[in-house]
This record gives C-alpha cells, sequence and structure tokens, in this order.
C-alpha cells in the first residue's frame, strides 16, 4: 500500500496538524481528521482501516467518513502528493 | 577541529531591503561555537548598515569602490592588515571579484589568505556565458543570447517566445512579455550595470537556490538548498527553508564538478512543472541567506574562512532538513558619534587591536 506514495511518506507532521514537505519546502495545516487519513496512508492502511479509525476518533457515520476519506485522497492527488494512478481502497 | 582564532575581514555590509550577503557571514561565523577569532568589516559607505549592529564587528574600515581599481583596494586591504592584523578575507559581492581573482599570491604576500575562484572559473559562470556548461558539460541552462544592441529587441520574437527574461550583466533580472517593454528593460539593467544584455528564455516553476563551497577539484566541501517562502518586491527571498531535493543536489554536484569550482558560490534553480530543473545563474560568491546554512548544520561561512587560512576542511556533515529564516528590518538606535570615526578617519577599532599572526601561525 505504501508503494509509490514516496512523497507523502515523507511529509514531516505533527501532533498540531502542521506538515511540512521537505521536498518543496511547503507548509500546510490540517485538522484532525485529515491528520489521521495521512497517517493512515502513510502506515499503509486501506480504506476499511482509515474509516475505523475515524469512526473510533471522531464518532461520526460511517458513510460520511468513507466518502470524506475518499475526497481527501483524491485532494491529496491533486495536490501531488499522492500519485496520479493512486486509490485509496 | 580546533577552534578558528584568525582576524577574518568581510565585505558587502549593505543590508537593506535588498541586502548584500556580509552580514550573514559574520552571523554564521559568530554562531559557531569554534569560532573564537576577530572580525573586521570592509564597507562601502560609513552608513551601511553592518556597521552598527551590535556585537557584530571587532572594527571596521572603509574601502574604495570596485571602480578604483585593483591598486587602490590592495592598498586599502595592506593597511588593513597592518592596522587590525587580518589574515582572511571573505569578499561576498560579485564586482568585487575580478580585482581579487588570480591574484592570491598577492594577498598572501600581504599575509591575507582568501579561497577564491579562478578568474577562467569567475567569467565562465557569467551569465553571458553559462550556456557555455549546456554546450560543454550537459548542464540544464535555459537558452540565452547575449545583446549590446536594443533593436535586436523587435526581432527576438524569431527565437525566444514572449515573455523572456532581461538581465544585467552583474544583477537584475525583469520579465518582459512584449519588445516594447524588453527594450526599456535592456535600457534600464544597461544603465545600472553596463553592457551587455543578457536575453534568456523564461521557464516558469518553483524557484530554489543552493549555497555551496566548492573544493576547486571538483568536489563539495558542503552545500544547503534553499526553498524561498516569501519574497519581497524585488523577488529577493525574505523568508526560506532547507529542503530535501536530491535532484537539486545532483545538479550542484554537476555543476562544481564540471566547472572544478573553487571557493563559495549561489545556484539559482528553477523546477519546473514537469519536474525537471533549469539552471538560471551561477552567484560567485555567497547568498544573503547564507546564516541558514549554519542554523542548518553546514558553517559554510566558517568552512570557507578555513579554508582562506589555509587549513585542511573535509566534507562537512550533512544538513538539517526544516531549517527556516525569516529576515528582519530592525531599526538600530545610534548616537550620530557612531558615524564620526568612519566618516573621519575611514575606520574604527572596536576592540583592542591584536598583534597581526605570521602565515606560518594562520596555516596552522
Amino acid at each position: 500500500m505504501t508503494a509509490g506514495i514516496d512523497r507523502l511518506s515523507q511529509l514531516a507532521i505533527s501532533p498540531t496538524g502542521f506538515i511540512f514537505d521537505p521536498r518543496s519546502g511547503s507548509t500546510f495545516t490540517v485538522n484532525d481528521t485529515a491528520r489521521t487519513i495521512i497517517e493512515g496512508i502513510q502506515q499503509g492502511k486501506g480504506l476499511d482501516d482509515i474509516v475505523r479509525a475515524l469512526s473510533d476518533a471522531f464518532a461520526t457515520g460511517a458513510t460520511d467518513l468513507r466518502r470524506d476519506a475518499l475526497e481527501f485522497a483524491r485532494r491529496l492527488r491533486d495536490e501531488g502528493l499522492l500519485p496520479a494512478d493512486f486509490e485509496l481502497v | 577541529m580546533a577552534k578558528f582564532t584568525g582576524t577574518v575581514a568581510v565585505t558587502g555590509l549593505n543590508a537593506t531591503d535588498n541586502p548584500g550577503p556580509g552580514v550573514p557571514v559574520i552571523r554564521a561565523l559568530r554562531r559557531s561555537p569554534d569560532f573564537a577569532g576577530r572580525i573586521i568589516g570592509l564597507a562601502y559607505d560609513a552608513m551601511d548598515p553592518g556597521l552598527f549592529l551590535p556585537g557584530l564587528l571587532d572594527g571596521a574600515m572603509l574601502i574604495p569602490y570596485p571602480s578604483a581599481g585593483r591598486d587602490a583596494l590592495f592598498a586599502r586591504l595592506a593597511h588593513a592588515r597592518r592596522r587590525f592584523g587580518i589574515d582572511v578575507l571573505i569578499p561576498t559581492l560579485d564586482s568585487e571579484l575580478p580585482a581579487l581573482c588570480d591574484h592570491e599570491d598577492i594577498l598572501a604576500a600581504m599575509g591575507i589568505g582568501v579561497f577564491l575562484p579562478t578568474r577562467a572559473q569567475y567569467d565562465l559562470r557569467s551569465k553571458a556565458r553559462l550556456f557555455e556548461l549546456a554546450r560543454d558539460h550537459g548542464v540544464p541552462v535555459p537558452r540565452s543570447e547575449v545583446l549590446t544592441d536594443p533593436s535586436r529587441m523587435y526581432s527576438i520574437h524569431a527565437s525566444f517566445t514572449f515573455p523572456i527574461a532581461v538581465k544585467g550583466v552583474f544583477y537584475g533580472a525583469q520579465i518582459c512579455y512584449s519588445a516594447d517593454e524588453a527594450v526599456a528593460a535592456f535600457h534600464k539593467q544597461a544603465a545600472e550595470w553596463g553592457l551587455p544584455i543578457i536575453v534568456q528564455e523564461f521557464v516558469a516553476g518553483e524557484e530554489l537556490n543552493v549555497a555551496a563551497i566548492g573544493d576547486g577539484e571538483g568536489g563539495l566541501i558542503g552545500a544547503v538548498p534553499m526553498k524561498k517562502l516569501m519574497l519581497t518586491k524585488q523577488g529577493k527571498g525574505w523568508a526560506g527553508v532547507t529542503i530535501a531535493d536530491e535532484p537539486l543536489m545532483d545538479l550542484a554536484r554537476q555543476v562544481v564538478g564540471a566547472m572544478r569550482w573553487r571557493g563559495p558560490l549561489e545556484l539559482e534553480v528553477i523546477r519546473d512543472d514537469a519536474g525537471d530543473y533549469h539552471l538560471l545563474e551561477i552567484n560567485p560568491r555567497f547568498p544573503a541567506w547564507v546564516d541558514l546554512s549554519a542554523g542548518a548544520g553546514q558553517n559554510l561561512p566558517l568552512a570557507c574562512a578555513r579554508l582562506a587560512a589555509g587549513h585542511t576542511v573535509a566534507p562537512l556533515p550533512a544538513y538539517r532538513v526544516g531549517a527556516a529564516f525569516v529576515r528582519a528590518s530592525v531599526n538600530q538606535l545610534v548616537d550620530i558619534s557612531a558615524l564620526e570615526a568612519l566618516s573621519v578617519l575611514g575606520e574604527r577599532d572596536d576592540t583592542p587591536t591584536a598583534p597581526a599572526s605570521t602565515p606560518q601561525e594562520r596555516a596552522s
């Protein structure tokens, strides 16, 4: 699962959600939900595991969480942090 | 490695919104626990801001502008050697180097060490000749053309697609979207820096920089890559961060290896949207953000001072990614008498003068 996500795997993420991309020098701020998704992808988790982690942390409906996770993964692709052919499954 | 105890002279103490590298070079030296020497600022103007930063200098001297010629400069440096015992000179401005390159023997006879490129290296990296690196060594350099006649701008579209970059021979660059704009830029750059003018293919992308020292044998003593996070209206970096970019470091190694560069340098590079790298310029001195190298664990100015003193310096350890700088503009409050010594005598001693060391002591 981690193959092809080198760029994302290099991100330095602080517990506050402050993210530093060491390749571009760019910084981002993300909320806890987004941080959980990024860390899940970094750890090689699939969609079901990430949704479960979100559900445990935020007590929200699984349908919303699944949609949010997929949408955020698409956003990460758009930002070039995940390969264009990456699919969160 | 032993502490550095020599006396270092540094130029380029201008510190406005387009600062010279002198103050950052000195700040880098000062922040090293291995620096136990003295620092003498060499300035062109008694109002250069670096002359008034508390704790920065042990002494200061005015020197003649490069246009006054080599003899005037060397006479002043000989005086600086006698007056302050300077052992090492770190020039930080492009325009100073033609008078110094290839004259290390004269400086050494005075007792002043430098670590500089040869005149041939200095000339090769000029904007007017940079394309030779592409031709002879395969370094990715945007196409360029050297102009002495502004009327060429009205036919330049046959060779280049607008926008184009119009560059002065020493400093300055302007992105131009039409022939009229390019002609105006030609005259502006020519009035400021003289001829020729360089037209360069415009490459869009992220601007990246590398500060480095070449060992003169084709290797790197150290190199720190930086991405600008904030720019002034002049396009100068006001904040930046060290990055991990191996292709960029490969490019730095390629350039320094091809030129067998000796001394400090800065590479200005564009990474385009396709991820390809283009070398825009080579500056033959430290950049004004070089103190970041010390913050990132590679004190390039200290390494340069050691090399200029004749010490052997091994390649520096890996730099730290994520070291950042944010520049500040501050008002320095001084009494008008602070201007007196430099204005009247052309020099100022902030500490008791140490006796000059011998070349043998410097090399030990």
